[in-house]
């Protein structure tokens, strides 16, 4: 048994080093599609008063308006929904959402795509997204707001 | 019914801190028990099946199920397990006795603060979930109970450095014995990681007396996080420290290396705290170089598991050859199956394999936006603390309990199956979750049974969804297996005067500290908790400072 020893500290070093080459791989695979891929991360737009989210500024009045080539949508994610109640996009077109909520935490994940956002009251989440498919998304709260947490579903339309 | 009677003997008398490690570790397998009763009823939830209606009287929904469930058995279970093992192993390893007044403090401490939190989750005041993420707003007697629950494990910070430090007096120059090297890397590193929760508990308190208005979520969320990562170690590492200095013997083998499995816990106490943000990946107002910069201590912290997985696997290798196994496979069959405690160890560590790639996956950054909230990560997490850190748990106790009370095991044919029902139940759940959250983005902690448009939004992941009825039946099974198998062992009244001396079995070594520079680089324990420090300044300072200079208060809410 002692004689095998060294045998099993030299593989174990190999093994430790092929460990650290390993996530060196995953480290620089996600640098790379970070910056390649089209980077889904929300970011912080503003801070808001929580308190006056449903009476003032853009998100009293969510929608989706159109700049352009481009779309900006205001929603309001609240327990336990999401207004404007529908949202219309076309494909292959820019869609730039601004989400906050006027209540607790909620979660704002579009089915099948990269879009997963945290919804804090009294932030403002800014994330870009380009819709490549035409066709109706499920669109989720998947984070726990209160006794209606599994009905808050709602859909985003993606038309041709 | 003719009764052999044994002597009647003081078991305590000589060895009062038995007494404390077996009250720790029965009120942890209670909290598991209790929690555990949940578990079922949630996979048939995520099988499309509600039972929750004919809980009513008693539960009003499923989420104050759901937070019974990850309290009792993510937070209260593992950290009285911890508790046990981590004071306990270091006493017996350095024959010292503990302090044993503040041993009992602990107890009554974690005892009181249960109990203080346990009414407002029982009388559905307090279902936030385990993660009690403000604006939600519980009961100030959940966010007190909890926190006196949390500031015992501070008693057993104190425990054992009091211990190492009379031992290092007694010993000067040696290097500290291996399972006390662990404890003390353990407990400083707790110590680090629970400030944040601390400081969090503080706003929380002040906030549901109603002495301040309003807390800001975000600063909430990353004062959690800073806690909420490294607390996973604080659960996963009483495991590890059983797999290494006590699996080898048990199994009928050696530890391979000393050295190495000291540095794991040095890894373990610099790299557990700085990554917090990869819990954070989806939050706004954490810039994205930030969540890079964690990504990547994420990815360092990955190290010390695989350097256990290598350790562990080499030692099973050598205690299966020392008992016969030939061949490249064949010392996996020569290991001691038939041991409930070898067993519970096997089969916990064969699903950390998954369990690790799937923490690597939510770890990556973007690849994180996929499966962030979704049943995904209990999917992961169920494999992680689920299945290792709660099987590594049951079969300790297999050995564990009667080494404490001198009574014997009874049901071992039960024992066996309890694990091999648990670790097959945990595999079908997490393997089903893991593709509904991948695939069909079915969110987590969501009563979907009880929803028809949840249904109904996830209806194309029903057939993975007969999966969670499977495996919720079976684990149903393996909890009643298990529960029995301690609680009768427990509670007989037969007691065998010799198993009350047996040692504990911790295993030899092949490879030893003595004359090994790395044992010796990693005996300064204070020079690198020195630099954990540095790494939590330098990987939170900014964020926080500027978090605390620009509060953005919210007031609570009550949506349950």
């Amino acid at each position: 048994m002692e004689q095998h020893e060294h045998v099993i500290e030299r593989y174990e070093r190999a093994w430790i080093l092929f460990g650290l080459a390993m996530i060196t791989v995953f480290i620089i695979l996600i640098g790379y599609m970070m910056l390649t891929m089209g980077n889904t991360n929300p970011v912080s737009a503003a801070r808001i008063d929580a308190t006056k989210v449903r009476t003032e500024g853009d998100f009293a009045n969510p929608r989706v308006e159109q700049v352009g080539n481009e779309y900006v949508a205001y929603v309001q994610a609240f327990s336990f929904g999401y207004l404007p109640m529908e949202m219309k996009f076309k494909a292959g077109q820019k869609v730039t959402f601004y989400i906050t909520s006027p209540d607790v935490q909620h979660g704002f994940k579009v089915e099948n795509t990269n879009i997963n956002v945290q919804v804090i009251p009294g932030e403002v989440a800014k994330v870009s997204y380009t819709f490549k498919k035409p066709g109706e998304y499920n669109l989720i709260c998947n984070e726990y707001c209160g006794i209606g947490h599994a009905n808050m579903v709602s859909k985003i339309v993606v038309e041709p | 019914m003719a009764v052999k009677t044994f002597p009647k003997i003081d078991v305590y008398a000589g060895a009062p801190e038995k007494k404390y490690t077996l009250f720790m570790l029965m009120l942890g397998f209670i909290a598991l028990m209790v929690g555990t009763l949940f578990g079922p009823l949630q996979a048939f939830n995520y099988g499309g099946l509600d039972l929750y209606p004919f809980l009513k009287p008693v539960f009003q929904s499923y989420y104050q199920g759901l937070t019974i469930h990850g309290v009792l058995n993510a937070i209260i279970f593992t950290q009285l397990f911890g508790q046990a093992i981590m004071v306990y192993l270091p006493a017996k390893e350095l024959g010292l006795r503990p302090n044993m007044t503040l041993a009992w403090v602990s107890f009554w401490m974690a005892l009181i603060g249960l109990l203080i939190a346990a009414l407002p989750l029982l009388g559905n005041a307090a279902s936030v979930l385990y993660t009690f993420y403000p604006p939600l707003k519980a009961h100030w007697a959940f966010y007190v109970g909890a926190a006196l629950f949390v500031l015992s494990s501070y008693v057993s910070i104190y425990l054992v450095l009091e211990m190492w430090s009379r031992w290092k007096r007694a010993n000067p120059g040696k290097i500290t014995p291996l399972a006390t090297y662990m404890s003390v890397t353990f407990w400083l590193m707790w110590f680090l990681a629970s400030l944040g929760l601390v400081v969090e508990a503080l706003f929380l308190i002040a906030w549901s007396l109603g002495l301040v208005a309003g807390v800001d979520p975000l600063l909430m969320r990353t004062l959690f996080w800073y806690t909420g990562h490294p607390i996973v170690y604080f659960w996963l590492l009483p495991a590890y420290t059983l797999a290494y200095v006590t699996l080898p013997k048990l199994a009928g083998g050696k530890l391979v290396s000393d050295p190495l499995s000291r540095l794991v816990f040095l890894l373990f106490l610099l790299f557990s705290v700085p990554v917090g943000f990869h819990h954070q990946f989806a939050d706004p107002g954490i810039a994205p170089y930030w969540k890079m910069i964690h990504t990547i201590l994420t990815m360092m912290v990955a190290v010390p598991s695989l350097i256990t997985a290598f350790t562990i696997a080499a030692s099973l290798e050598v205690a299966g050859r020392a008992n016969g196994g030939k061949g490249l496979l064949g010392w996996i069959g020569a290991l001691p199956w038939n041991n409930p405690t070898v067993l519970a160890f096997l089969l916990g560590f064969l699903a950390f394999i998954p369990g690790g790639a799937g923490g690597i996956v939510n770890a990556s950054f973007n690849l994180n936006q996929n499966i962030h909230n979704t049943v995904w990560i209990p999917g992961h997490f169920h494999l992680q603390v689920g299945t290792l850190v709660t099987m590594a748990a049951m079969g300790t106790a297999f050995w564990l309990i009667p080494h404490l009370t001198g009574k014997p095991l009874v049901a071992r044919g039960m024992a066996l199956a309890s694990q091999w029902l648990w670790f097959l139940g945990m595999f079908i759940m997490t393997f089903s979750l893991h593709w509904m959250g991948f695939l069909y983005a079915v969110p987590r902690r969501s009563h979907i049974a009880g929803s028809p448009i949840a249904m109904e939004a996830y209806r194309e992941s029903s057939a993975w969804m007969v999966l969670n009825i499977v495996s919720g039946v079976i684990l149903l099974i393996a909890a009643i297996l298990f529960f029995y198998v301690i609680y009768a062992t427990a509670l007989q009244s037969r007691r065998d005067p010799e198993r009350v001396m047996s040692e504990v079995p911790f295993s030899e070594v092949i490879s030893k500290p003595e004359g090994s520079s790395l044992a010796l680089m990693t005996e300064r324990v204070w020079f690198w908790f020195g630099i954990a420090v540095v790494l939590v300044v330098l990987a939170y300072g900014p964020v926080l400072f500027q978090m605390f200079t620009n509060m953005n208060p919210v007031p609570g809410q009550r949506l349950w």
